[in-house]
């Protein structure tokens, strides 16, 4: 391994008890941060591997098959090394003995347990509640046992009519059910909609056929081996050939609470999904968090992150609640409703009522915040609305317009983090490919898309340079809602292998693969020359794994690493020199100068670099332009380091209080020539005043009297992150020993194309501190390690000119007319 | 009426990927895939005429560098998701000399 903090531990053994969405995906969430940290076990009553149970509407109504909901195959499980016992009920837990047994007397010990039980639905106490053809709808058997049903045709009556009920009532009339809802209340979901929103949603499924009995208490299931109908607390009765109970659920907590876990309704869990047993996580809807659980699946994905979090020892992120939303998955109703939708005393209402178009919003504002809202028929400002309750946005100077969407609004207000809701639909989004915000939402909503990859392939947006990757999926974020799953589906480098990028690597070290071609062999690449996807990536791995015997494949690099200059959008290149620091001389100008004056260079330009762009050049003329330059390349068309950016310093700045220029150029020196995952930005200030904006850069530096205040993981662009502090040193040789080390262990760990930014986020600053920061001997080593990569770089166009590297730059034949 | 240039021998042209030629039918890109077949195709990607030449070329398929349309070069036609067609011209690769096909031009 190439981790040099690596610690061998025995494996741990984690055992999980649910084999539903909350359950795996924490696993996911797990072996994503530290997939070898465990040995994992999963045990689920059902018989099927996870599934994804927010689709069991579609398939009930025939709308959906239902493998397509399978979220995890069974080989995921076989890939991962998990160990999966389906149909096998856990009944107890033994906290001294740290095991759990099963029904059928098996045990599994474990060094962490994550219980993710789910819930049950509720069966209403009522005589008759255990006849046969009284049924749930709940899990995939449920859904088997319910389309068998209707498949008998006859009557059903759903008592409850809240959002499970109504899905069931559509599935049910969809299958040719003649199909009765009864529900206590006055109007259905009235746990998301007023009087109101509900009459409007019983008319609309009045018209597809579904009854209604409303204010109806239920008080006796008929019938003597089989259900015949049912009788309301008023004595009368209604026959019925399937009675299907959705009158809630209750979160599973059985095994917990005998074990001496403390319970209310759920599983009691601080803000770490820890329970009382610290040895012991739970998520899902057995968990009953700060008095609050969920049923919901977007909660669920937020518990499962945090617990993956500590399970994986990073321990550094909080659960602390889910502010939720929630839509009707039945056909053609839009409805979407959130927080406090009722108003009364103390709160504000803006309404809009189109009764002819089936079209009813209801804002509720508290001190000019949105505090909830109900939107029927139009719930296209829903995403929008949900973001402003959840950022407590203050809302005043466009309250009065606020049903009508931030379309209307101009650019007043609203300061939310996601850029992309704020765009109008016009807006481009993938620069590459030309794709508007519009079309982007259209895909999603009308195509059905749920992940990046879907998006990418059906609308091109985020298919070719990724940078607009961020946007692209705040929209599905904000189209979605909680349904969007942001894990990529298919974790495998690209469509040539179903390896990843790190069993890819892995493989790369351990078997000593020298070149992408001997790679691609290695691991039975679907397609033996690759993809544009894979090569680049493959060829950085070996390189990166092995600097000195690894093969550089020139046609696995990108044409502006091959022709080592940028290719521009006429096929012309530019030609960006190595200024060191941003410091250059009056000779040096005029040798530019002269060289640009010479060749008709069509532009000349300052890039934010620091450094001078010629634009506009042949590719032939290439090499006699590097020649005539005797300067070497500045890398601006790599996956390197790019620049170090740097201010005055204490040279002639009247602030500084550091020597900022020297330390740029001696970093430049040192690091020129780094290969990386993606472009790296240095920048050192010479004063907290930060002119060269080292908080944006990838490893920026800052002078402070006492010393230097490094920062990592800043990025500006599209998506600004600023950076992070990852420590202070005092001495110039320190900064370099710190920047190898950090640049080395993002050179070895992030994945090819990874950023600096989102990989700190991705890996946690507290680990990279701990390596580069916190363990003296593998910062040297790291640092060694970057060494001596570096010392088997050559100046490219230095080996151009003398012909040791043949760009091609030429054509293959001239054929005149 | 049909004339083959000698473009000179295929180790020329970097395997999975490309040159050209300048022609009066101007630029052509000469392609080689990993089992050593070459291909012509006009070198302007349709999409926004970037150079295939500079491309990442695997089986019959070749990436355009600038915005990664792929085309497929047996039909000269981009692939899906995307819509456009390149002019594509006749090869033949004989003891290691390759040819290239054109229409009426005098070598």
């Amino acid at each position: 391994m190439m981790n040099p903090v690596a610690v061998q531990h025995r494996k741990a053994r984690l055992v999980v008890v649910g084999n539903g969405m909350a359950g795996i995906r924490a696993v996911e969430e797990l072996l994503k941060m530290a997939p070898e940290l465990y040995e994992i076990t999963v045990f689920g009553d059902e018989p099927h591997p996870n599934y994804n149970r927010i689709l069991l509407t579609p398939v009930l109504a025939g709308e959906m098959a239902l493998e397509e909901t399978i979220l995890n195959p069974l080989d995921w499980y076989a890939e991962h090394g998990i160990t999966l016992h389906t149909g096998s009920r856990v009944t107890a837990i033994d906290r001294v003995k740290r095991q759990v047994l099963t029904e059928d007397g098996y045990s599994a010990p474990y060094d962490r347990l994550l219980l993710a039980t789910g819930a049950a639905a509720t069966i209403a106490p009522i005589p008759g509640n255990h006849l046969p053809g009284v049924l749930r709808y709940r899990d995939m058997s449920d859904v088997e046992q319910l389309t068998r049903s209707s498949e008998l045709g006859g009557e059903a009556v759903v008592i409850g009519g809240g959002l499970l009920g109504l899905e069931v009532a559509h599935g049910l009339r969809a299958r040719g059910m003649g199909v009765t809802v009864v529900h206590r209340r006055a109007w259905p979901l009235d746990k998301q909609l007023d009087a109101r929103g509900g009459a409007l949603l019983q008319k609309a499924m009045e018209d597809r056929g579904v009854r209604f009995l409303l204010g109806k208490e239920s008080a006796e299931i008929l019938g003597d081996t089989h259900v015949t109908g049912l009788r309301f607390a008023d004595d009368s009765e209604i026959s019925a050939d399937v009675l299907v109970m959705t009158i809630g659920i209750k979160p599973r907590i059985a095994i917990a609470q005998a074990a001496g876990l403390q319970c209310e309704t759920g599983i009691l869990v601080n803000d770490t999904l820890q329970t009382y047993d610290p040895r012991i996580y739970a998520v899902g809807e057995c968990v009953q968090h700060r008095g609050q659980t969920y049923g919901l699946v977007a909660p669920l994905f937020e518990q499962a992150k945090v617990a993956a979090n500590h399970l994986a020892e990073y321990g550094r992120m909080r659960y602390q609640g889910s502010v939720t939303s929630t839509k009707l998955k039945v056909t053609g109703i839009e409805l979407f409703s959130a927080g406090d939708f009722m108003g009364g005393e103390g709160y504000e209402e803006v309404t809009l009522l189109d009764g002819s178009q089936g079209i009813y919003k209801k804002v509720i504002l508290q001190d000019n915040k949105v505090v909830g809202g109900l939107l029927y028929g139009d719930t296209s400002i829903g995403p929008w609305l949900f973001q402003l309750m959840r950022d407590g946005t203050d809302v005043s100077a466009f309250r009065d317009n606020i049903v009508f969407g931030e379309t209307h609004l101009g650019d007043s207000g609203h300061a939310g983090e996601n850029q992309a809701s704020r765009l109008a639909d016009g807006a481009e989004i993938c620069g590459c490919n030309g794709v508007a915000k519009g079309s982007i939402v259209r895909a999603i909503r009308e195509q059905g898309l749920f992940t990046l990859e879907k998006v990418r392939k059906c609308t091109k947006a985020s298919a070719s340079c990724g940078s607009c990757t961020g946007l692209v999926e705040q929209l599905l974020a904000s189209t979605l809602g909680g349904f969007y799953d942001s894990s990529p589906q298919k974790k495998a480098l690209c469509g040539c292998t179903d390896f990843s990028h790190q069993e890819i690597r892995d493989a790369i070290i351990q078997q000593k693969l020298l070149s992408v071609r001997q790679t691609f062999a290695c691991l039975d690449w679907r397609h033996p020359g690759g993809c544009a996807t894979c090569r680049p990536a493959v060829n950085y791995y070996v390189r990166t794994a092995w600097p000195a015997e690894g093969l550089d494949d020139a046609q696995s690099r990108f044409i502006n690493e091959r022709a080592h200059a940028n290719i521009q959008k006429d096929g012309t290149y530019s030609v960006i020199p190595r200024i060191y620091g941003g410091v250059t001389s009056p000779a040096e100008l005029k040798r530019i100068a002269e060289v640009a004056e010479r060749h008709n260079v069509p532009m000349v330009k300052f890039t934010g670099g620091q450094r001078l762009d010629l634009l506009g050049v042949k590719k032939e003329d290439l090499p006699q332009i590097w020649a005539e330059l005797g300067m070497p390349s500045g890398h601006a068309y790599g996956k390197a380091l790019r620049t170090v950016k740097s201010c005055v310093g204490t040279e002639f700045c009247r602030f500084g209080v550091q020597d900022s220029t020297r330390l740029a150029i001696e970093l430049e020196r040192r690091l020129e020539r780094m290969w990386a995952p993606h472009k790296v930005k240095l920048a050192v200030s010479g004063c907290p005043r930060n002119c060269s904006e080292s908080t944006i850069k990838d490893f920026g530096i800052i002078g402070v009297d006492s010393g230097w205040e490094l920062y990592v993981g800043g990025n500006g662009g599209m998506k600004v992150r600023a950076a992070d502090l990852l420590c202070k040193v005092k001495t110039h040789e320190e900064v370099l020993e710190m920047a190898k080390a950090f640049l080395q262990m993002y050179r070895e760990d992030a994945q090819y194309l990874e950023r600096t930014a989102p990989w700190v986020e991705r890996v946690g600053l507290d680990h990279i501190q701990a390596v580069v920061v916190g363990d003296r001997e593998s910062r040297q080593q790291l640092a060694a390690r970057m060494d001596f990569a570096l010392s088997q770089e050559k100046d490219p166009w230095a080996e151009a000119v003398s012909g040791r590297l043949d760009i091609h730059a030429a054509p293959l034949r001239r054929v005149p007319a | 009426m049909m004339e083959w240039l000698a473009l000179g021998s295929i180790a020329e042209i970097p395997a999975l990927g490309g040159r050209y030629v300048d022609t009066p039918q101007g630029q052509i890109a000469i392609l080689r895939n990993e089992n050593d077949e070459v291909f012509a195709v006009s070198n302007r990607c349709p999409h926004r005429g970037g150079p295939l030449s500079e491309g990442f070329v695997s089986g019959k398929t070749v990436f355009c560098p600038l915005h990664n349309w792929q085309i497929d070069l047996e039909k000269g036609e981009a692939m899906a998701p995307d819509h456009g067609c390149v002019k594509s011209f006749p090869v033949r690769v004989e003891d290691q000399q390759v040819w290239l096909g054109l229409e009426g031009v005098a070598p």
